[in-house]
């Protein structure tokens, strides 16, 4: 390892602009011309539109135009569409409700865009959108999944019948009932996981502009994939064929899953940019952002494991009620089934699995992939459960784990996944070493004496990443392949750029994909540029989620630096007059290996580029492509240990002490992979302590706002342990595993697992407020 | 429509703005100081931070007619020409940000609060201190060991006070 | 925002004047005046800015008796030395109000007048039995706050200080709402020559109170234990998604205990 190379601790190279206000994000964006959207929402959850008039909004200072669905329709925008097809367990497809960007006739959630205002000013904007007059019918709404399933609940979309989208089920049902029937123990539980919303810190935000004369569209969006954001606006939004469209991410302020998905704003903003002839920029407040950005989590579910006499794992049945709010987002179908159900067997031996999964309408706001997707929901539930049924076993709850650790790789799990290395028990180790779990009796003693109860819980989580390989998630439905592009560009001084798809918001992609380029051919990262977030540069990309960035981003960066490198030293061995096998790439320079002939980086890439004395045949140049397809996911695990202390008289918890030992496979980056530990943890313990969205039952969102919606902040958290081991990835040629939302996935459970130690009280759902820790230290007193 | 006199970053600028213009506004749309950010409608976030005569302020809770007459420090006047602010280093050397849209408010409030405490900081001060502002990625755990270094960096240097925007 | 007229009053007459003639709202800080024009819950036609009037800012203390004037910010209070003498614990409560950037900007005399039933200041001046000023005339604090955002205050009047005796012990605590930071329940103990009060805030569904549970029982002996056992009750107060009525029953005694734990320290 070079100092700026793979495993190096390089401070980031993208941070310049950031710390010093030069950071360019899309609300910094101005364009010639340019005017401000605001979108008239509905205050209904559920309603008909009667009649939308929007002459008084038209005759107010400054409005260019106010636009509605009839139009956008009449105009042959299409519906938003959900791109993975999930089939019931009879057979027939996922049922899915139209969604059309500007409503038509029916709203059903609160915040739906049923107009859009264009004017000189947001002021002027958000004025006249008060003055477009909306006449409703109120319809009876419905926001809790389990009721949404109930006899004569508000029925959603009438292709959706019960406002059940699908039945699905994974696993052996038949194999699991025999093993509970027989089973030496069986611990049940109901488990709720909070409905969450991801508030990144940048609001989303597009601008779009339409040029006639090119008869083309560019748009600045707030995106983790632009590449898709363009494919699927051109292909099912018939927004603009794919040639004609230019979609731009810029700086993005973070994404967390919720800037994955093509809203209706960006339709819409380029839309109207066609419809008013200026460029029109929207941008969303912190209100909007709660009210319409995708959602994340919310299942109830009932689970039960079973355990034979020596205390293995026999079986665990699930039954999950996922609510999908009102509509169908672009990856919402995946996240409870294959992202959720297929991981269901945690770090453990269960011979026997099986899963239910039933998704449903809601007059809430969309559901879909949020930091961790699918797998914190089944890791929450596992690790739950296993914590509980070691509290009814009077066994402690590591030995427990261990005893039931999958030990032998590959394993075949009865969920589908095959999980290739890991090595549990370091981790279980390293986080019980850290977080000195021997010594804890005695720490929660001297909590006692101080008034305080201390409370200790663990989580042994696994997740899959790099979601792939693109024919096997075909098969399963994806709308999508799941490779990554990338192309090396050596320019004729030596100086080299990435084009990668990936996408990044936060994830210092500029430094660690340079310092892939910096190991390999000894070159400063500053002589590396990495471009990315431009469909009009990079040719095509998936983007950034699922923790997909290193495992199959930066292989595909390997594969172009590959075939860079043989190139490159063909180049050089014809220079030196040497044999290709015998060149070497050391410090900047090729070098015939044993002797002191060498010629450096930037001579060869000269001579590539004169192209005066290349091989015979050769192509002058010096530019490379990949497109990367991996062979399997990857398994990141790890063991999270919390403890916490409560305060008896508020139910107020603090934690304490917070451990991670992670297992990422190799790292090219150390610092970074920490930060996003560090980062994952805390929208853990957020989703455990402090974040739920709360709806009435009218539908009306009443954490709408950071004066109800609890965010973590510096104050609810201390700094946390983190390490790693390395049980390298076998599938892919850095061998690492991703590591952007193993945090997140965690936390949780250790938390909850924690403060119900603490409090003596198992029944506590999430986020565990001080008022429901309080109210369940008084209900165990009562017992 | 108000005619405003504000020092930005030591240059003074007037303008004729519609009264209820805030000064983030103001920064960002009549200035093209697009470093400081809006994250929240409720001040709560942060993102927005500015020094208004010297004190750290939310600039989305104050009407650029308020600050007529006043001195104002953006993120984009901290650094000293090409030299980063020590907070400013700080936060690049422990990694205190990763997509960096809090981050100008981040560092804004940090030197307000090291210039507060000139006695220096502790681990609890900090974090409580940090009550105003709201970052989504980092867990804060690098943004408090970064505010900690800069504090003991400017403590060393006599310069507890130097940057007082 | 709706659109605005904004003045820069020069005094409290001005101020006065300016107000009157429009459909106008002093601003002072506008930590809460701001947020609540941009969220279109207040759209007045005219805010008249008073937080440049010369002699309206500032702390004194003379003798037992302290002033401290309407624009006074929340960080001046909190770091007072003079102050910090004689009621440590009033610097304490605006130490902890808001965030830092807020406490730079917000005014004691706009928290009371706002009265928002989470505020901190409003357990403060009744507790201590502050006596409100304003242009008209010197208002006790038992007449002042009346309920949700309600005071005795007319609209063309204006505070220009607080005043009040040093206690011989007072403390603060709250419980903050784990969102807003506003007060879940707060609660304000004060010793003084005429006994014990304790005010209230963020707990009652009608604003600030003294709790007399709370005053009996300190009014026996000045120690926490006095408060052991002491149930509240939960008829009353405030219920929502972050506290229950009954959850913010227990609270009071809580805080009140903490709070003369912090006053007897």
């Amino acid at each position: 390892m070079g100092m700026e190379g793979i495993g190096a601790r390089v401070a980031r190279k993208e941070d310049k602009r950031f710390i010093t206000g030069a950071g360019r994000y899309v609300d910094d964006m101005v364009v010639p011309g340019m005017k401000h959207a605001v979108f008239v929402r509905s205050p209904h959850a559920h309603a008909e539109i009667r009649k939308i008039d929007v002459k008084k909004a038209k005759a107010m200072p400054g409005v260019i135009d106010v636009l509605v669905g009839k139009q956008l329709k009449a105009d042959g925008i299409g519906n938003l569409i959900c791109g993975w097809m999930i089939h019931s367990k009879d057979g027939s497809p996922m049922k899915m409700g139209a969604w059309s960007p500007l409503a038509v006739d029916r709203v059903r959630y609160v915040g739906e865009a049923v107009a859009v205002v264009v004017a000189d000013t947001k002021g002027q904007a958000r004025d006249a959108a008060e003055a477009v007059e909306v006449s409703y019918k109120e319809l009876k709404a419905v926001t809790e999944a389990v009721d949404a399933l109930k006899k004569g609940a508000p029925q959603l979309h009438p292709e959706a019948e019960g406002n059940l989208i699908y039945d699905w089920e994974i696993g052996d049902a038949k194999a699991v009932d025999a093993a509970i029937a027989k089973a030496a123990h069986v611990t049940k539980m109901h488990i709720v996981n909070n409905r969450l919303v991801p508030n990144a810190m940048e609001p989303r935000a597009a601008l779009g502009h339409y040029d006639k004369a090119e008869d083309h569209y560019t748009c600045w969006t707030t995106s983790q994939n632009p590449h898709v954001a363009r494919l699927v606006m051109s292909a099912f939004y018939n927004v603009a064929p794919e040639n004609k469209l230019r979609v731009i991410a810029p700086d993005v302020g973070g994404g967390f899953g919720s800037k994955i998905y093509i809203y209706p704003e960006e339709i819409v903003c380029l839309w109207a940019s066609k419809k008013t002839g200026v460029p029109v920029k929207w941008v969303a407040d912190r209100t909007e952002s709660f009210l319409c950005d995708a959602h994340g989590r919310d299942h109830v579910t009932e689970v039960q494991l079973a355990f034979d006499k020596d205390h293995r794992m026999t079986a665990l049945k699930v039954d999950t009620i996922a609510n999908l709010g009102a509509y169908m987002s672009l990856f919402s179908s995946s996240v409870p089934t294959y992202l959720y159900a297929t991981l269901l067997s945690g770090q453990y031996v269960i011979p026997a699995i099986h899963a239910n999964v039933r998704t449903v309408y809601t007059n809430t706001a969309p559901v879909d992939a949020y930091r961790g997707a699918g797998r914190p929901e089944a890791t929450y539930l596992l690790e739950r459960v296993v914590e509980t049924s070691a509290r009814e076993l009077g066994v402690d709850p590591a030995e427990l784990r261990r005893k039931n650790f999958i030990t032998s790789f590959p394993y075949q799990t009865p969920v589908i996944m095959c999980y290739d290395a890991g090595d549990y028990a370091a981790s279980l180790d390293a986080a019980m070493k850290a977080a000195d779990y021997a010594g804890f009796a005695k720490r929660r003693e001297e909590a006692r004496k101080r008034g305080k109860l201390r409370g200790i819980g663990m989580s042994n989580y696994i997740e899959a990443c790099g979601i792939a390989p693109s024919a096997a998630v075909g098969s399963l439905g994806a709308g999508v392949g799941l490779w990554e592009s990338a192309e090396v560009r050596v320019n004729a001084v030596g100086t080299i750029e990435v084009l990668t798809g990936s996408h990044s918001h936060g994830q210092g992609h500029e430094t660690t994909f340079s310092q892939l380029v910096a190991e390999r051919f000894g070159v400063p990262i500053e002589s590396v540029s990495i471009v990315h977030g431009d469909t009009d540069k990079v040719q095509m990309g998936m983007g950034t989620y699922g923790s997909r960035s290193g495992a199959v981003g930066m292989s595909a960066i390997v594969k172009a630096l590959d075939k860079v490198e043989a190139k490159a030293k063909k180049i050089a061995a014809h220079l030196l007059e040497a044999d290709e096998g015998d060149i070497v790439i050391e410090n900047g320079a090729l070098k015939v290996a044993g002797t002191d002939k060498s010629v450096p980086w930037f001579q060869m890439a000269l001579a590539a580029y004169t192209a005066h004395n290349l091989p015979a045949g050769m192509e002058p140049g010096l530019k490379e492509g990949a497109f990367y397809d991996p062979s399997n996911f990857t398994f990141p695990a790890g063991c999270y240990i919390c403890e916490v202390e409560v305060d008896p008289e508020t139910g107020h918890t603090d934690i304490v002490q917070f451990v991670a030992a992670d297992d990422f496979g190799n790292i090219i980056n150390p610092m970074i992979v920490e930060g996003q530990v560090h980062g994952g943890i805390a929208q853990g313990i957020g989703q455990a302590l402090l974040e739920g969205c709360r709806y009435d039952s009218s539908g009306q969102l009443l954490t709408a706002s950071y004066m109800d919606y609890t965010m973590p902040r510096a104050g609810d958290l201390p700094s946390f342990k983190v390490s790693t081991s390395n049980t390298p990835c076998p599938s892919n040629p850095l061998g690492i595993k991703g590591c952007g939302e193993a945090g997140a996935i965690g936390s949780p459970p250790a938390v909850i697992n924690a403060i119900t130690d603490a409090i003596g009280n198992n029944d506590l759902t999430m986020p565990a407020t001080p008022q429901k820790v309080w109210a369940a230290l008084q209900a165990a007193k009562k017992h | 429509m108000s005619e405003v006199t504000i020092n930005v970053n030591g240059r003074t600028v007037t303008k004729t703005v519609e009264d209820r213009t805030l000064l983030v506004q103001f920064l960002r749309e009549d200035l093209g100081l697009t470093g400081t950010h809006v994250g929240c409608d409720t001040s709560q976030c942060g993102a927005c931070v500015v020094h208004v005569d010297g004190k750290a302020v939310k600039s989305c809770t104050m009407l650029a007619a308020q600050a007529s007459g006043s001195s104002v420090v953006t993120i984009e006047g901290l650094a000293d020409g090409a030299e980063l602010h020590p907070v400013q280093a700080a936060f690049r050397e422990h990694h205190g940000l990763q997509c960096g849209f809090c981050t100008p408010g981040m560092i804004m409030a940090a030197v307000d609060m090291i210039n507060r405490h000139p006695e220096g900081l502790d681990e609890a001060t900090v974090r409580a201190e940090l009550e105003g502002n709201i970052c989504r990625c980092t867990g804060y755990h690098n943004i408090v060991k970064a505010i900690l270094a800069a504090s003991a960096a400017m403590g060393k240097a006599g310069k507890g006070k130097a940057k007082a925007a | 925002m709706y659109s605005v007229n904004y003045h820069r009053a020069a005094s409290v007459a001005d101020a006065v004047k300016k107000v009157k003639a429009g459909d106008g709202k002093f601003l002072a800080g506008g930590m809460t005046l701001i947020p609540t024009m941009k969220s279109r819950l207040a759209a007045p036609g005219e805010v008249v800015d008073i937080s440049r009037i010369a002699g309206l800012s500032g702390i004194t203390v003379s003798g037992k008796t302290v002033t401290i004037g309407a624009t006074t910010t929340h960080y001046e209070v909190a770091t007072s030395a003079k102050l910090a003498k004689v009621c440590p614990a009033l610097c304490s409560l605006a130490s902890h109000i808001g965030d830092p950037h807020v406490r730079h900007k917000g005014t004691i005399g706009g928290s009371i007048a706002n009265n928002d039933p989470a505020a901190d200041y409003p357990s403060a001046m009744l507790a201590l039995g502050a006596t409100i000023v304003t242009n008209k005339r010197q208002i006790p604090a038992d007449k002042f706050f009346k309920g949700l955002f309600e005071t005795a205050l007319k609209e063309d009047e204006l505070i220009t200080a607080v005043t009040f005796a040093a206690p011989g012990k007072a403390g603060y605590a709250k419980f903050p709402n784990p969102a807003s930071r506003y007060a879940v329940t707060g609660v304000f103990v004060a010793k003084g020559k005429d006994g014990v009060r304790a005010a209230v805030t963020g707990a009652g569904d009608n604003g600030v109170f003294r709790s007399k549970e709370i005053e009996a029982a300190l009014a026996k002996k000045f120690d926490p234990a006095s408060l052991d056992g002491v149930k509240v009750s939960a008829k009353g107060l405030m219920g929502d998604i972050h506290a229950s009525p009954e959850y913010r029953a227990n609270l009071i005694v809580v805080m009140a205990k903490r709070a003369v734990a912090a006053a007897n320290a």
